[in-house]
């Protein structure tokens, strides 16, 4: 489990997370998202104990980062911004100094790295220096170290930066294979990452939280949220139409490709009467979709406070 | 295994992986050579012992020590593993001790490789093996007072040229502090019981009767006090950077 409660870091004048509390469960993978410069790794910097909290606290699996920070560390696996590593040594020789600094015994860390090596399938390169790995094979590593002590909480920083889409989406599943017993703390600002990987998001901006709630339930207070949208050639006649359905908010069209996109009033749903409605005026319809909401848009909207138009 | 061992092998293997070790063995030793010998009038003097060589080694770690500790912090706060060390499950003593001590180790293996000339004293001669062995124990405690204070300099910076010119700076004032020209300087502004207190902070005093042979309680005490002064300063300094 981690708890913020109320952590705050100031940078003289400036304040990098302000107050900020937040809370993950077991079970949970808790998206920390935000533009950058949000406080997103400072206040995961805090959580890890390499920054000490200007004020406010931070627990992990119970344990105050402030009055224990050691054992706070031992249940804690930490990939930092970046994933850092001693670039001189050889990938086992890196996995072995965490093994030696968590005081793992020597046959529980050498069974670990063995499992954890195969798990990030780094076994090809084992022998290499990590120097010259690619920046893929590099982040593999740094997350090889996170686990390696297996950890009941888990906190990366950006664990897919800077990776291709098939490592991407190989790391995704290596974290949700983890997350049914484990607290799993990511910072991301990719939004993808959000719909694949988490189940609860907070959102801050300028260090303080603006939102926390599930994916759906943002993608909800999306303008975009039960809107229906397709592409009819033609469109002149059945905007009209469509305008006078009493569900209907508003219509779009899109100007680059005439794709219209119908807005319900609240609460109304509107996918089966505007159907019926191209059905009966014979329109032919090449596909119809219903907008589940863009996490872009509200993301852009809590973070700026503005929303989109059109 | 503690971590202090784990800091201190990973230190060591770092220095042995890169071309840093052999570079400074082979430069130490040349050096040292070269000063004893030619410098030191090893073979004029015409006795058979190893002061000339000893008398160099101050400025011979000069030079040398910031070398090896100035990489110290200043590389991980570069290189960002600072943050992967320093929330690995360590107190900020033992990352410290694990880096001094290697730094430490490996000065007394250069030094230890001088022995050479050890031999080569005593097939000139008979010279007095205590005194030698005094002279080592008090030069690799002299070195670990450079080391001390490059280990806590190096934690101020993230640059390691700076961390190399301020320990090299404090060490040439701790070096220079009991010599007669710095004394007089400031006879006539300090009252003469402070330039007292400041001619016992020098290292060439006290290494100076280490090197003679005469292994003085004090001045152990002196170099001793001197790298548990410097290390609680390292620890306070990087322990100030969490919080600010």
């Amino acid at each position: 489990m981690i708890e913020t409660d109320q952590l705050t870091r100031c940078y003289g004048h400036l304040t990098a997370v302000d107050a900020l509390s937040i809370r993950a469960e077991p079970g949970q993978v808790l998206g920390l998202l935000g533009p950058n410069g949000a406080g997103k790794s400072t206040a995961m910097r805090m959580i890890a104990g390499f920054l000490a909290p200007t004020s406010g606290t931070a627990r992990v699996c119970g344990h105050d980062v402030r009055r224990e920070p050691l054992k706070a560390k031992r249940a804690l696996g930490y990939l930092p911004e970046g994933a850092p590593s001693y670039g001189e040594l050889t990938v086992r020789e890196f996995l072995q100094f965490i093994v030696r600094m968590r005081r793992l015994k020597p046959d529980v860390g050498y069974r670990r790295v063995d499992e954890v090596v195969h798990l990030l399938q780094l076994d090809d390169v084992l022998e290499q220096c990590i120097d010259t790995l690619s920046k893929g094979l590099r982040r593999r590593v740094g997350l090889a170290q996170a686990i390696l002590h297996d950890p009941p909480v888990l906190m990366l920083d950006e664990p897919t930066d800077g990776l291709d889409p098939n490592q991407k989406h190989a790391v995704r599943r290596l974290i949700d294979t983890m997350a049914r017993e484990r607290t799993i703390l990511i910072s991301t600002h990719l939004l993808e990452e959000v719909h694949a990987l988490c189940n609860r998001v907070v959102i801050i901006a300028h260090g303080t939280l603006m939102a926390d709630a599930t994916p759906a339930e943002l993608e909800a207070q999306s303008r975009y949220h039960g809107a229906v949208s397709f592409s009819a050639p033609g469109s002149g006649v059945s905007q009209e139409m469509l305008g006078r359905l009493p569900q209907v908010a508003a219509i779009e069209v899109d100007p680059l490709d005439g794709r219209i996109t119908v807005f319900p009033k609240p609460g109304m749903r509107i996918l089966e009467p505007v159907q019926t409605l191209l059905h009966e005026q014979g329109l032919e319809v090449s596909e119809i979709q219903l907008e589940r909401g863009r996490l872009d848009e509200v993301f852009r909207q809590i973070t700026t406070g503005t929303a989109d138009i059109a | 295994m503690s971590p202090i061992s784990a800091v201190l092998r990973r230190e060591l293997r770092s220095y042995f992986v890169t071309p840093v070790a052999y570079v400074f063995l082979v430069i130490f030793l040349v050096l040292a050579g070269i000063l004893t010998f030619y410098a030191g009038d090893f073979y004029a003097r015409g006795q058979a012992d190893l002061q000339p060589f000893f008398v160099m080694h101050p400025w011979l770690y000069l030079i040398l020590v910031p070398a090896i500790t100035m990489r110290m912090w200043a590389e991980e706060a570069k290189g960002g593993t600072l943050e992967l060390l320093l929330t690995l499950p360590v107190t900020l003593w033992q990352a410290l001790l694990g880096k001094f001590l290697a730094a430490w180790l490996f000065i007394g293996l250069a030094l230890g490789l001088t022995f050479p000339i050890w031999f080569t004293v005593n097939y000139l001669g008979s010279p007095d093996n205590g005194v030698i062995l005094a002279g080592y124990l008090g030069s690799w405690l002299m070195a670990g007072t450079f080391v001390a204070i490059g280990s806590c300099l190096s934690a101020l910076t993230r640059s390691q040229v700076i961390a190399f010119i301020l320990t090299a700076l404090v060490c040439v004032l701790l070096i220079l502090v009991g010599q007669p020209q710095v004394l007089e300087f400031f006879q006539g502004t300090l009252p003469r019981k402070l330039i007292n207190a400041v001619a016992h902070l020098s290292m060439l005093r006290h290494f100076g009767s280490i090197a003679r042979g005469v292994l003085d309680v004090r001045d152990m005490l002196y170099f001793l006090l001197s790298i548990v002064g410097w290390l609680v300063a390292g620890v306070l300094l990087l322990d100030l950077k969490r919080t600010r």
